[in-house]
């Protein structure tokens, strides 16, 4: 008996280690990245697609916390120890990455042409010569609202304007059942991120008014920046009760619970919420300031995928990034992740319900991306950063919009000098 | 002749040797590369020499010296807080844990240093948690007692955010004082506080006149120590309030503010220049604040033989 258990064990052992020899010849790629709420998803969903498609090549999704991943990726690098494929942070993260030689250029890569000059912008020189990062997704921003908050207070419409905005906040106050609005601002970058660059575009109209920062004709003490600010103070007393303490993750609790009516969104909440959340959600756009204005919203660059230029695999990695920039990747991408949508320029078709809302506001308003992100984070102190503590200054009440805004031009004053 | 001549003593350099090289290698080595690295200055991907240049910005260039004299002030303060409370709390629980009338005393020993050995993850985590206005217990139980209207987000708020986050410090480090002052405080030998009975001193009087001057040397260590402690004070806060030192840099103090700038947060790179800069200073205000404990405060403590 004995015998036979230890015959069985050497013969095991035997096919074991010949099957790990098989496995040797593989080559396996590891992907860098901060998206770990998606580990699950990459590995039951994403990879297997790309295994199936290309035997030999196996995939590991390495993720490590979104706020640790810079500093991480970038000891890495230096110590040559990262993996084959490194997720791109939007703008100059990564541009510092490829100008540092730890990218190579993606321009020779089949289905590079399926992306817009936009939608590559986020990952090429300044020049707009060189792309090192093949774009895989962008993130909205807009509001996702309880259903059933909303008809258990009789508001029958979204709201579409500042005005009807207020008046649904003031009646979901009154009614008390709910927080209406589920924000806080604790960890700053909610008020900065969800409040000022999600309604900020309809102020300082987008596309025009972003391009008029950077090339130093527009100032961030313009009423267009200033007046988002002034929304975002008139936002404090329908947050929560002690919301000077309440972190993101709190903010996210609470309305998946059901406490909370409304939660300034990013898209990329999409697919937790759907998750969690036991009501109907639904979305609407940034209200306009006025009835009639035009409607922008933010659809943000938000991650990409670029090879290390000292990969030991350089085919195999280049073979994933053409199967990344294309169509079929697109749709499954999208769909596994809803609520990041594919840049690509082919028609993509979305199941969830919630991330198609999201998505059709690409038809009806006029897309642009965060102010803080192109160029004007480049220098100390940082747009970006400085723009966390304005928004949340502005809403905890101690700095006022015109004090918050002009802070940050002077920030941006101190360094940056366009046209010059 | 050559018989008498001592031989070499290499036994004595192979004994020294594991310890010098561990230290020299891990301590002393990366000690004098972030010093020299604080010298230099990335200009176009190359390192260039700048001499003290990075420390006259941090000091005087109104950027980065907003950020590092307000880490500074709090980091001071973060000090204070420990030194008020920390350490005249432990002082008065090795007190009390040293009275010979105590019960249970093995419990409480390990019930208050318990915090002590917990990982600031655990620490910053569960406080959180316990003041949150949305989940937390506080607020509940101020509810029962009808108190709630007491209840603020101290740690979201600029003016009391600095101060819970460093109670939360005290409570997890009171342990340590009062372990260090217990042991003195039994290392008293008996016939000095029978005499001092003989005396008529007794009770709190023994205890200021008595007991107090003779456990100062441990009060001195404990000092220093949580100097050190407060000044590389770094993981609580970034557990608890993020590597931002929220709300509005508040509870920014020179480890968080390290930090971001050495490794870079968000869209801010990182520039290990400038923050081997700021490790740097604070390298020389430990030392500074060591040297003037060593040769101001320990010289002129009394000590006393048994």
């Amino acid at each position: 008996m004995t015998r036979n258990t230890l015959r069985l064990m050497l013969v095991a052992s035997s096919v074991l280690a010949s099957a790990s020899l098989a496995y040797a010849d593989d080559v396996t790629l590891t992907i860098e990245s901060w998206r770990n709420d998606d580990t699950q998803i990459w590995q039951s969903q994403i990879i297997p697609a790309f295994e199936k498609a290309n035997p030999g090549i196996k995939v590991t999704f390495a993720a490590a916390a979104p706020t640790e991943y810079n500093a991480a990726l970038n000891a890495k690098l230096a110590a040559g120890s990262a993996g084959d494929l490194i997720t791109c942070r939007p703008f100059d993260a990564a541009l510092e990455l490829f100008k540092k030689g730890y990218l190579t250029p993606v321009d020779d890569i089949k289905g590079m042409n399926n992306f817009s000059d936009v939608a590559k912008a986020a990952w090429q020189t300044d020049d707009g010569k060189t792309t090192f990062c093949v774009p895989m997704a962008s993130v909205i921003h807009g509001f996702i609202y309880n259903k059933d908050a909303f008809e258990k207070v009789g508001i029958k419409d979204v709201p579409k304007t500042q005005d009807e905005f207020m008046a649904d906040l003031k009646k979901l106050k009154d009614d008390g059942t709910y927080v209406p609005l589920a924000m806080g601002t604790k960890d700053q970058w909610e008020a900065a991120t969800m409040g000022w660059e999600n309604i900020g575009p309809d102020y300082w109209k987008g596309e025009e008014g972003r391009k008029a920062l950077i090339a130093g004709k527009a100032k961030l003490t313009d009423p267009g920046f200033v007046e988002p600010f002034k929304v975002l103070a008139g936002w404090a007393p329908y947050m929560g009760d002690g919301f000077q303490a309440q972190a993101y993750p709190d903010s996210q609790n609470l309305f998946t619970l059901g406490r909370a009516a409304i939660y300034p969104a990013g898209s990329w909440e999409i697919s937790v919420f759907n998750k969690q959340a036991q009501f109907k959600m639904g979305a609407f756009p940034p209200p306009l300031p006025k009835a009639g204005d035009t409607c922008y919203i933010s659809d943000q660059p938000d991650h990409a995928l670029g090879m290390n230029a000292k990969t030991k695999h350089p085919e195999a990695a280049k073979k994933f990034l053409e199967w990344v920039a294309s169509k079929d990747f697109a749709e499954l991408y999208g769909n596994a992740l809803p609520g990041f949508f594919p840049l690509t320029n082919e028609k993509v078709e979305l199941k969830d319900p919630l991330a198609k809302e999201f998505l059709s506001w690409r038809e009806s308003c006029k897309p642009t991306m965060r102010v803080t992100y192109q160029i004007l984070s480049r220098g100390t102190p940082n747009l970006e950063n400085e723009a966390w503590g304005a928004a949340a200054n502005v809403i905890n009440g101690t700095e006022t919009p015109e004090q918050a805004a002009k802070k940050l031009q002077d920030g941006l004053d101190s360094w940056y000098h366009p046209g010059k | 002749m050559a018989v008498a001549r001592r031989q070499t003593r290499w036994h004595i350099a192979v004994f020294l040797a594991p310890a010098l090289i561990v230290y020299t290698a891990i301590m002393i080595l990366p000690l004098f590369g972030t010093l020299q690295l604080s010298l230099f200055r990335n200009i176009d991907q190359k390192q260039v020499f700048v001499g003290l240049d990075n420390f006259r910005a941090l000091l005087t260039d109104p950027h980065w010296s907003t950020a590092f004299w307000n880490a500074f002030r709090n980091n001071v303060w973060f000090f204070c807080i420990h030194m008020l409370v920390q350490n005249p709390i432990g002082i008065l629980l090795a007190a009390l844990l040293s009275s010979p009338k105590l019960r249970f005393r093995a419990f409480y020993r390990t019930a208050i240093f318990v915090p002590t050995i917990l990982s600031f993850v655990i620490v910053g985590f569960v406080w959180k948690l316990i003041l949150s206005p949305l989940w937390g217990i506080t607020p509940m139980l101020l509810k029962e007692i009808g108190l709630r209207g007491l209840f603020h987000p101290w740690l979201g708020m600029g003016d009391t955010a600095l101060t819970t986050v460093a109670l939360v410090s005290v409570w997890q480090f009171v342990g340590i004082p009062m372990m260090l002052i217990y042991a003195a405080l039994l290392s008293i030998p008996d016939e000095v506080l029978e005499a001092a009975e003989c005396d008529g001193i007794t009770g709190m009087a023994q205890f200021w006149k008595i007991k107090l001057p003779l456990i100062l040397p441990s009060i001195g260590i404990i000092s220093i120590l949580t100097f050190v402690g407060n000044f590389n004070a770094f993981d609580l806060i970034y557990v608890s309030q993020g590597a931002l030192g929220g709300p509005n840099f508040s509870t920014d103090i020179l480890g968080t503010f390290l930090y971001r700038t050495f490794f870079g947060f968000q869209l801010q790179l990182g520039d290990p220049n400038m923050g081997s800069a700021i490790a740097s200073m604070m390298f020389f205000i430990i030392l500074v604040g060591v040297c003037f404990y060593l040769f101001a405060i320990q010289t002129r403590l009394r000590r006393y033989q048994f």
